[in-house]
């Protein structure tokens, strides 16, 4: 089913007695777990920006519009997106299906998450019922924070159809220091003090296979300028460095977003942990045959592999004895279907769980099992 | 303002309830006698009292678990509390209930400055967060106004806000993890040291949660470095409107202040009282811009933002030259609150949030409003973020005049949700805002959030009567 308006997806809802997978353009159907629905309910055909306010660093948008259609409408007036969404899986992911995941981008490490960026959503509960909670203002704790609830909920509790989201121009440049012949754990170290300098930096990877850290700083050119040359300085113990410029580094940093160093593998995973378990974590993976890149100064994987439960079982048991987590990106749908896609909870908070998904969607019709099975 | 009636079965048992906490609990950290109980009747919001049935004051986790477990058996309402700075009513307590104060747990129990974290205690103070991590030039970023005195556990109750949110995001933004105890006394860690979460966003839900869903005994945020140097510039204009123009030019021009503040005419003049920091006494309209980097992007960053001012005729435009100008700047601002108290001892603090294009507008109708109500009001907002806070000078010994006043603020508050905003910024609905929900959300709305509240306490005896209107 693809709805043109939210009346008609609130109906469609209602109308339902079976299971619904919960969509938009499916790009990440892959990702997680997969859903045994009847039929798809699709937001794709809610398209379009509704209210675009560059003077007050807001956008609202239906939730089918495509990520590459807001970008393009930001860059008209010279904005962008804080969190920097990943392109991994294409320029087709809706923007609801961006929130939907709460997929972000480099950028995270220091300005936050897609869901620290979101101000309001539209929704339609379980129920048919359609429900509007934050807003369009910057600052907001009028009620519970659903809109935070529902980002990363995958469809699981309600269907978003309209996001709104605060958005800040692109900075006038983009510069990269980038340090070379760095171990896993040096690598890790330098990023940490780049992150811990005064210079603002906005992006901080590592690329095992060529040893190379890449930290970017963002600002006005006299500023990137200046302090580029002051981080190198500053990080002088870790080596030569190399100064890419705005071209060349915005090149890298979307081909980091878009995790283009990622190896060749049959399973993809990402894993969020503290930095400094990263190079442990590494190790931990290489051993079994998964290989990859860091971003966030470490505090996130990205890593390939082959796709059996054996691999996956080591790669969970890697994430959970460096203190962090997993998402299983990508795989084969019966490896997909047997494994923890995410970390289970603690039986406490699953029965919290069930009790909040119940208060959403109380006919249990909304992509069951995509998460949790 | 109405409050439920109390449990009549509870009233009846309280000397058994306080025996059976203190049974469970160190003598001294229970408190039965209505002398000692006093301090706890209100807290920020001083309008409304009420002495609660006990108050304890765990030291630890087993202690608020072995609280909640007994009061979840028996029935009995709680209440969490900090600091009790909220400006809401977030800790009123209730006839019939147990107040869980948390100020014994004041502990910070790791700093990682590799991985940017610590991990404190509810009871540690915001400023005792950044006091622990400044010596590495680390700070926590929030900055409620009442940040000497306000606790973490509060702030992420409340998702408390401040002067630099338009860089550094509020409460919510800066967490990575937490610990909380169910009102069914089960223990939840949420999210950890590192930055995404699996699963569904449980510390956005909680975060904000004002209390009713569970009591946190852990707070893990993150901690940033401090940038190389701050500076403030003061611009004072000859209206609202104009003021406001500037802070669009600004916003549009691409430069993001790490601060944006406004103030109106009486704000200006009851602050400058005050502080002494040199505030225009002339303007009808001031803004407080502050700028961060090394001393060379803080002058070409100022000097961008004077030459937009300048598009904007100021009245007055100056730029702090002294690390201590700046304070004084700033002493002004922060301490804005107890400057209008100096000249009319109570006062309401209203929180909307509105689209700062509406801004004008809304002070227009704002003074109308006072002019209709007859009671003065002077305007503070976070011109950036567009974070609203109208202070209602009233007269609390005649009961006719904090009723105008009460009227005025949800007049005020209804304005801002008209014009596209939001009843409450930062300092949450509490009991305050609670009768206004509906003008903001749905029936089917209130109801979605009620039984998101219902799922963690199925009782409804963690902080109740609150946020949602009584059913």
């Amino acid at each position: 089913m693809t709805p043109e308006t939210e009346e008609e997806l609130a109906e469609a809802v209602r109308a339902a007695d079976e299971p619904l997978l919960i969509q938009g353009n499916g790009t990440k159907a892959s990702m997680l777990r997969p859903v045994q629905a009847a039929a798809t309910l699709s937001a794709r055909n809610l398209t379009g920006i509704t209210l675009y306010a560059p003077n007050e660093l807001v956008m609202s948008a239906r939730a089918g519009t495509r990520l590459a259609d807001i970008e393009a409408a930001l860059a008209e007036r010279g904005q962008q997106m804080i969190a920097e969404p990943s392109h991994y899986f294409g320029a087709d992911q809706t923007i609801g299906g961006i929130v939907g995941a709460n997929v972000s981008g480099p950028r995270r490490v220091t300005a936050g998450a897609m869901r620290d960026q979101i101000l309001g959503v539209r929704a339609v509960n379980g129920s048919g019922e359609i429900l509007r909670f934050g807003g369009r203002v910057l600052k907001n704790v009028t009620g519970l924070d659903v809109s935070k609830l529902l980002t990363g909920s995958f469809g699981t509790l309600a269907v978003l159809t309209e996001i709104t989201f605060k958005v800040l121009p692109v900075p006038e440049a983009t510069g990269t220091v980038l340090l070379r012949n760095l171990p896993a754990a040096r690598a890790v170290r330098a990023m940490s003090a780049a992150l811990g300098s005064p210079f603002s930096v906005s992006g901080a990877a590592f690329f095992p296979a060529t040893q190379t850290v890449a930290l970017r700083i963002e600002d006005f050119a006299a500023s990137v300028t200046y302090r580029t040359e002051k981080l190198a300085a500053q990080l002088h113990e870790f080596g030569p460095a190399e100064i890419l410029d705005t071209g060349a580094s915005k090149s890298l940093w979307r081909d980091i977003g878009d995790a283009k160093m990622l190896p060749a593998g049959d399973a993809v995973w990402k894993i969020s942990a503290p930095p400094s378990a990263a190079p442990s974590l590494l190790g931990a993976l290489e051993d079994v045959g998964v290989t990859g890149f860091l971003d966030w100064g470490g505090g996130l994987l990205w890593c390939a592999g082959p796709a059996d439960q054996a691999t996956h079982d080591a790669v969970c048991a890697a994430a959970r004895s460096a203190g962090g987590v997993w998402w299983l990106l990508r795989g084969p749908e019966p490896l997909r279907a047997a494994a923890h896609a995410v970390p289970p909870e603690p039986p406490a908070l699953a029965a919290i769980r069930r009790r909040v998904q119940h208060a959403f969607d109380p006919r249990g019709i909304f992509s069951p099992g995509r998460i949790t099975a | 303002m109405k409050q439920p009636a109390p449990k009549p079965d509870i009233m009846a048992r309280r000397a058994d309830i306080v025996a059976a906490l203190r049974r469970l609990l160190p003598a001294d950290a229970v408190i039965g006698d209505p002398i000692s109980l006093k301090p706890y009747e209100t807290d920020g919001l001083t309008a409304y009292r009420q002495i609660p049935l006990a108050v304890v004051l765990p030291a630890d986790e087993s202690q608020v678990v072995a609280v909640l477990k007994f009061c979840h058996a028996n029935g009995i309402r709680v209440i969490p509390r900090g600091a009790g700075t909220s400006l809401s009513g977030g800790a009123l307590p209730m006839a019939d209930a147990v107040v869980v104060g948390m100020m014994r747990m004041n502990r910070i129990l790791d700093i990682n400055f590799a991985d940017r974290y610590a991990i404190v205690q509810p009871g540690v103070t915001n400023l005792g967060i950044t006091k622990a991590v400044e010596g590495e030039g680390f700070f926590y970023a929030p900055d409620p106004s009442s940040q000497l005195a306000c606790m973490i556990g509060g702030n992420v109750s409340m998702n408390s806000g401040g002067a630099h949110c338009l860089k550094y995001g509020v409460t919510a933004n800066n967490l990575l993890g937490l610990r909380l105890v169910t009102i069914e006394g089960e223990v939840l860690e949420i999210g950890g040291r590192h930055m995404d979460a699996a699963g569904y966003d449980w510390l956005g839900l909680i975060t904000g949660s004002e209390g009713q869903l569970g009591i946190l005994t852990e707070v893990t945020v993150r901690i940033l470095r401090g940038p190389e140097g701050a500076r403030a510039m003061l611009a004072g204009f000859s209206s609202n409107e104009i003021a406001g123009q500037c802070v669009d030019a600004i916003i549009s021009s691409g430069i993001i202040p790490v601060a944006l503040e406004f103030m109106d005419r009486p704000a200006i003049h009851a602050c400058e009282a005050f502080a002494h920091a040199g505030y225009p006494l002339n303007a009808e309209a001031l803004l407080i811009i502050e700028v961060e980097g090394s001393e060379a992007e803080q002058s070409d960053m100022l000097r961008r933002i004077e030459a937009i001012c300048a598009r904007f005729n100021p009245i007055s435009c100056r730029v702090s030259q002294t690390a201590e100008e700046s304070a004084a700047i700033w002493k002004g601002r922060k301490g804005a609150f107890g400057a209008v108290g100096r000249i009319s001892p109570d006062y309401l603090c209203m929180d909307g949030t509105i689209p700062t294009s509406r801004l004008p507008d809304v002070l227009r109708r704002i003074g109308e409003m006072s002019a209709a109500y007859d009671l003065q009001v002077a305007n503070i907002f976070h011109a950036g973020d567009g974070n609203l806070h109208p202070l209602i000078m009233f007269n609390a010994n005649d009961p006719e005049s904090f009723r105008k006043a009460e009227a005025f603020g949800a007049d005020i508050l209804t304005l801002c949700v008209e014009v596209g905003g939001c009843l409450t910024g930062e300092h949450g609905v509490g009991v305050e805002k609670r009768d206004l929900m509906a003008v903001q959300f749905s029936a089917a709305e209130l109801d979605q959030m009620r039984r998101i509240k219902t799922a963690f306490d199925p009782g409804w005896l963690l902080n109740p009567a609150k946020v949602f209107p009584l059913q």
